[in-house]
């Protein structure tokens, strides 16, 4: 078992005496992120979606980045991952990395194309 | 055994004898049903994604359709979920709290910590039961066309929803729920709405404030409004009345934005009902003393790492089912 903790985040900007401390400052970070999540889920700005990047509105974009943001603190400071050795971290994140993306881009680029073949008409589905 | 380790191999990390990942077996394999647990999710997410980049014109709005939070009246889209959101990272909160106190051997605070995250998770089960009441109950009510689509009513003036009730007529007729102990037995009429779909057409062409709202979404990304001349041809393909939402049909468009809603969540709740079963034969051990007389709590960081990764996932579905 891992029993020191290392007591930074933010790539040591935040430094702390205890993991009590940590875990509260973690909290606290994880609740902001999901307070601005909400706060832009509600009033959408126009600027955010009106435009899009790589085909996507640009406040989706957002929420994909803080969502992999509060991923990374739960897994590394709730499930101590940042505690762990270097080898388990990597193969426990970068397996399902790699086949998750592998996998959400083949299923979306198709499901893309079967969006286009409704939307041409040559099928039927909306009378 | 020292004998057997000949010479070279204390340098060799992978040559036996030691722990290469420094991890015990049973967080390990831990580890390895969280990994593939996760692929699960995924699994289900990406079909989400699919299905949805399949419809995307027509997939249902999540704030339109989330809007309620118990006690209140209104239209609060998200707030119940980001609450319930909230009310799972805490749990996650006391649960690393429980595993710090664990590792300092405190029994009295892996119990109080323990327990508060027990707390936590009824808390977070019980509200998505609410959610999934409220779901399928539904909100304004409906008409489905012969072509499976939607069909939602505005009031014009104001351009709020209306409800099926706001305006459909109220005609007697013979039209009663078929039982089992009329006629066929095996055969048994389930659900029947509150009003016939002749009651809403009738109701529909009388009151000419009502307007059709598709599940198109215009540029502006809201659901396309027709005008009353478009809405009077367009109510011509109702073939049914829906009010909430199953398996068949919904409401609130889509239909399986429903299946996916059902499953993702369905499967989630799971887990963390699993995960409070499991944290409450967990708490029994630690009040009795169990790992106190083991002399580590390692039972406790790896159920922690099961909640952690509950927790997880509904960071993932908060963002992929309710926000974007």
């Amino acid at each position: 078992m891992a029993h020191e903790h290392k007591l930074e985040i933010f790539r040591g900007l935040l430094k702390f005496k205890s993991n009590t401390q940590k875990i509260w400052a973690v909290l606290v970070f994880l609740t902001i992120v999901t307070a601005v999540e909400v706060a832009l889920g509600i009033s959408k700005p126009d600027v955010l979606t009106g435009n899009s990047i790589l085909g996507m509105k640009v406040l989706n974009w957002i929420f994909i980045v803080l969502t992999l943001l509060k991923a990374y603190y739960i897994a590394w400071d709730f499930m101590h991952l940042r505690d762990e050795k270097k080898s388990l971290r990597r193969a426990i994140v970068w397996t399902p990395v790699f086949l998750v993306a592998y996998l959400a881009f083949i299923l979306l680029v198709e499901g893309n194309y079967i969006y286009s073949v409704f939307k041409d008409g040559f099928v039927t589905w909306n009378f | 055994m020292d004998s057997t380790i000949t010479t070279g191999t204390e340098e060799n990390v992978w040559g036996g004898g030691k722990r290469p990942l420094e991890a015990s077996y049973g967080k390990l394999m831990m580890w390895f049903f969280l990994v593939s647990d996760a692929l699960t999710f995924s699994g289900f997410l990406a079909s989400y994604g699919f299905s949805r980049f399949k419809f995307i014109e027509t997939w249902p709005i999540a704030d339109e359709v989330f809007t309620h939070v118990p006690f209140f009246h209104g239209n609060y889209p998200m707030i119940y979920v980001a609450f319930m959101t909230f009310i799972l990272i805490m749990s996650s909160v006391t649960m690393v709290l429980a595993v710090d106190a664990g590792h300092r051997m405190k029994q009295n605070g892996v119990i109080l910590y323990l327990f508060l995250t027990i707390i936590g998770g009824a808390i977070f089960v019980g509200s998505q039961a609410w959610e999934w009441a409220t779901f399928i109950s539904g909100d304004y009510g409906a008409v489905e066309t012969r072509g499976g689509r939607i069909l939602q009513f505005v009031k014009a003036d104001t351009g709020e929803r209306a409800a099926l009730a706001d305006f459909a007529k109220t005609i007697p007729s013979e039209r009663v729920k078929h039982e089992r102990n009329n006629g066929i037995w095996f055969y048994n009429e389930g659900y029947q709405p509150s009003y016939s779909l002749n009651e809403v057409l009738e109701g529909f062409n009388a009151n000419s404030n009502i307007l059709v709202r598709t599940e198109t979404i215009n540029t502006e990304g809201d659901k396309t409004l027709l005008s009353r001349q478009e809405s009077l041809a367009k109510i011509q393909d109702a073939s049914q009345v829906v009010e909430g939402a199953n398996l068949v049909h919904n409401e609130y468009g889509s239909r399986l934005f429903a299946d996916f809603f059902f499953f993702i969540t369905g499967f989630h709740g799971f887990h963390v009902f699993s995960g409070v079963m499991i944290n409450l034969i967990i708490f029994f051990n630690v009040v009795m003393g169990t790992y106190q007389k083991r002399g580590h709590y390692e039972m406790v960081e790896k159920i922690g790492l099961y909640w952690h990764f509950v927790d997880l996932v509904w960071v993932f579905v908060f963002t992929f089912f309710y926000l974007v």
